[in-house]
């Protein structure tokens, strides 16, 4: 049966999403969501789904029952506005709605006009996948529907008349014994891995680095939406690049030099020994102040990405965090012109959201 | 869906216990529904039937929350209509039935003998349908979007009316039109003796009166208007349906306000009755832990919060006690002894009477002002609480009893809300709307006070003005008109 109220309530929930929406940008520059795994609820905090009124303001206090000498502390979030009696009004302050992770990144989609990443296309099935649907007469003990089993059981000794209610013995023989069944599904995978890769020179702060994790929380966020299995490897470089796990990617001290065709060509060796093109969707992020080491190797990393990166990716994207002086990476980036390369700034917490529109606005 | 033989012959049993008590009711209907019908009902305030807004939508998903969670569960609901509708949830147990039914004809009794209750529609259900009849209909000709902002319009006004309404008649008669201006009457005199009798200074001065009285019965309203909602539906250049839902705003809440105004009241007067039917007579041995256990969870405190229920509840029982032992009058107001005004009994035997004669003529604010005594707040441990900057927490502040009468008196005023006229509407001779706060010690929570303000312009359209006081500040004036909002301290 459906309610009438349901009609209110999914008004409700529209209006909800509206003023998330509508406030897409600041969630997405708030650290805390990260860390969050898929199905979490999130609480956001919606401004003024409560009607404004005339009223007294807060803080006020107000009469209590109980225990205490006066300094006892109440304990929090007692109410202290002069509506009605304390306590009388719960939960009249709903300031707090709850979402998934998975809804806001949806919505995070639908906002940002980002096109679905489409898998590429295989024809080729890569798994099976096994679901007990039926019942059947024959199979291994360890397989016996034991509810099935005893009303197949109740059912012939009712017919029987051998069912005895004062003395309610139900007692199973061989023709009685069901078994659950099961059936094999072709599994079509969707594989994916992100490369990220990040420059830990003697510049990049650890403010830089909380950037690169922002956008990295939602670039996961957003490609697992898609992809049901999503590798993830982390590089990091200096004048040489090493393969790293996610925290040490995130926490590493920086120091020395910059030269970033070591992790591309890291990269590359990465992708030719583990993920062949024709079975991987293949995603890399660089992130970078921009301070190369010297023409050379700003022309030895567009070689790379011109003739060995760029062709069996889905998407290059380079992020620039808070770019120092003098020529930067991202000017010599500008010469490349591949629709799989995309290109942002990021000096901000809000610069995350565009950085996400540029970067995946760009799948392919 | 309607009670089973079983429930319907427990519900004639209770109703005559609920007569022997001395109650009197409207006929009685129970009604049994599964807990998402509940939660509906209750979502819309006890109306099967309401218009469409999103805010019942919310209140459903906060019950339906809590619910799952197990974090409240509601037994009953009772509405205020003759005949009167009462909900029960299907899963209660028969001992909680019994204590339902019990605690709801204390309700339906209170809804039909207190006075604050006289003037509610009694036909409240039927309304409710046609109120969301014509929401509808506006709906279908305007659009949701455009209906739906301004039912969020008016209802961030509906606590601007005036709860003693419908007992007072605040404007004057209107005066016939054809009385003649005054003027100044001047003494008989002979011509000589005319400006001895009659002093030149004198008959000036009348004549300014005079005037001033005219100039003040041309201002706008004449008197403060504390029904706000009223004065915007006779004055406010509003659309032939956005007349229509502010009157339906409008109508709605002076039916509610009843219920605020006498919320510790009423549930205490359905605990105390369902305390004596219960412990007297429709409990049986083998329910003894069930209704103790439920009993007591309706008048819990947590957490030092003030219970409505128990507070009401102590109170009549209080009342109850001390009106059958004499303990009031002057002779047991002089003594200042704790014990003997403890022992003290003349046994009059009046306590019944008085409760019933209580329940009748008083609402929560007369209620606590004048039977809340120290020895109660006392022995209820009653205390004030505030907030305390320094550790962050709200803390107890006081256990005088003073400072508690006080506080609770306060909360309860103009039914805990602000006080609020409209003292001109003519403002600057521009017809621009100036209403004023009557400040008691406590400031507006000033944004959502700008908040509404932009709400009041949407209905006026021409600038509005609130002025109010802000503790350290002094007078303050809020403005909204067509370029937003103005701040301004006044001197």
């Amino acid at each position: 049966m459906i309610l009438a109220i349901e009609q209110d309530a999914s008004r409700f929930r529209q209006i909800v999403r509206g003023q998330v929406r509508q406030n897409l940008r600041k969630y997405m520059s708030n650290g805390e969501l990260i860390g969050r795994q898929g199905r979490d609820l999130v609480s956001i905090p919606i401004p003024q789904i409560e009607l404004p009124h005339f009223r007294f303001g807060n803080g006020q206090g107000g009469v209590g029952q109980g225990d205490g000498e006066p300094g006892t502390p109440l304990g929090p979030g007692q109410p202290g506005n002069g509506d009605g009696v304390a306590g009388d009004q719960p939960g009249a302050h709903i300031l707090e709605v709850e979402l998934t992770l998975e809804e806001l990144v949806q919505m995070l989609g639908e906002e940002l006009g980002l096109p679905r990443i489409q898998p590429r296309s295989k024809n080729h099935v890569q798994g099976e996948t096994t679901r007990y649907t039926g019942i059947r007469r024959v199979g291994p003990e360890g397989l016996r529907h034991f509810k099935r089993t005893y009303r197949e059981a109740l059912k012939r000794q009712m017919v029987s008349g051998t069912y005895n209610p004062q003395r309610p013995a139900i007692i199973p023989i061989h023709d009685d014994k069901r078994y659950r069944s099961w059936k094999t599904y072709p599994r079509p995978d969707s594989n994916a891995v992100i490369i990220y890769m990040m420059d830990v020179s003697g510049s990049m702060t650890q403010r830089k680095k909380e950037l690169v994790r922002l956008t990295a929380f939602w670039i996961d966020s957003w490609l697992k939406a898609h992809y049901k299995n999503l590798v993830t490897r982390y590089l990091v470089h200096d004048a040489a690049a090493h393969e790293v796990d996610a925290h040490t990617f995130f926490h590493v001290r920086e120091s020395g030099g910059t030269k970033i065709s070591s992790a591309y060509e890291l990269c590359r060796d990465i992708i030719r020994k583990d993920y062949p093109a024709d079975e991987w969707n293949l995603y890399a992020f660089h992130f970078s102040d921009g301070e190369n080491f010297g023409d050379e190797d700003d022309k030895r990393c567009l070689a790379l990405l011109k003739e060995e990166l760029l062709p069996p990716m889905n998407l290059f994207c380079y992020g620039q965090v808070q770019g120092g002086y003098g020529r930067q990476f991202m000017e010599t980036l500008g010469d490349v012109h591949n629709e799989k390369l995309a290109t942002a700034k990021i000096n901000e917490d809000g610069d995350v959201y565009s950085a996400i529109k540029t970067f995946l606005g760009k799948g392919v | 869906m309607s009670l089973s033989l079983d429930l319907l012959e427990l519900q004639c049993v209770i109703e005559g216990y609920a007569r022997e008590f001395g109650l009197d009711f409207f006929e009685t209907r129970f009604e049994m529904l599964d807990y998402r019908t509940l939660n509906q009902v209750a979502a819309y305030d006890g109306f099967p039937t309401r218009y469409p807004h999103w805010r019942f939508g919310m209140e459903y998903e906060r019950l339906s929350k809590s619910y799952a969670y197990g974090l409240h569960r509601i037994y009953e609901m009772v509405i205020n209509t003759d005949p009167c509708y009462a909900y029960l949830l299907a899963s209660n147990l028969r001992v909680d039935q019994k204590l339902v039914m019990a605690h709801v004809y204390g309700h339906c009794d209170f809804f039909k003998n207190n006075l604050w209750f006289a003037h509610t529609n009694r036909k409240m259900l039927d309304e409710m349908a046609n109120h969301a009849t014509r929401v509808r209909r506006h709906i279908e000709r305007q659009g949701i979007d455009k209906v739906e902002a301004f039912v969020d319009t008016c209802l961030s006004l509906d606590n601007l009316i005036d709860i003693h309404a419908a007992g007072i008649r605040r404007r004057p008669h209107p005066t016939s039109e054809t009385a003649e201006p005054e003027s100044v009457r001047k003494l008989p005199a002979k011509e000589y003796m005319d400006q001895f009798i009659n002093p030149p200074e004198f008959l000036a001065e009348q004549q300014r009166r005079i005037e001033a009285a005219e100039q003040a019965r041309q201002h706008f309203p004449e008197s403060p208007e504390r029904d706000v909602l009223l004065f915007l539906l006779e004055n406010a250049p509003l659309a032939h349906w956005q007349h229509d839902i502010l009157d339906i705003i409008r109508e709605e809440a002076y039916y509610f306000a009843p219920q605020r105004q006498t919320k510790i009241m009423n549930e205490g007067w359905a605990v105390f009755t369902h305390t004596h039917i219960m412990t007297e007579k429709a409990m049986t041995p083998d329910e003894l832990i069930d209704y103790a256990e439920h009993h007591s969870g309706v008048v819990a405190t947590h957490g030092g919060r003030l219970n409505p229920y128990k507070l009401g509840f102590e109170l009549f029982r209080d009342l109850e006690d001390r009106w059958n032992r004499g303990a009031f009058g002057a002779e047991y107001e002089a003594c200042h002894d704790y014990r003997t005004r403890k022992e003290w009994d003349k046994k009059v035997g009046l306590g019944r009477q008085k409760v019933f004669e209580v329940r009748r003529i008083y609402n929560d604010i007369g209620f606590i002002d004048e039977f809340l005594t120290e020895d109660f707040a006392r022995e209820q441990k009653l205390f004030t609480f505030a907030y305390n900057d320094e550790t962050e927490n709200y803390e107890i502040a006081s256990r005088k009893f003073q400072d508690i009468k006080r506080g609770l008196l306060f909360q309860l005023t103009n039914f805990g809300q602000p006080l609020i006229e409209v003292v001109d509407a003519n403002y600057g001779n521009r017809g621009e709307l100036y209403l004023m706060h009557r400040h008691v010690g406590v400031d507006l929570d000033l944004p959502f006070a700008e908040e509404t303000l932009r709400n009041l312009y949407a209905v006026w359209m021409r600038p509005v003005y609130i002025e109010t006081v802000v503790e350290d500040e002094g007078p303050v004036l809020f403005s909204h008109g067509a370029d937003g909002g103005v701040r301004r301290k006044l001197d």
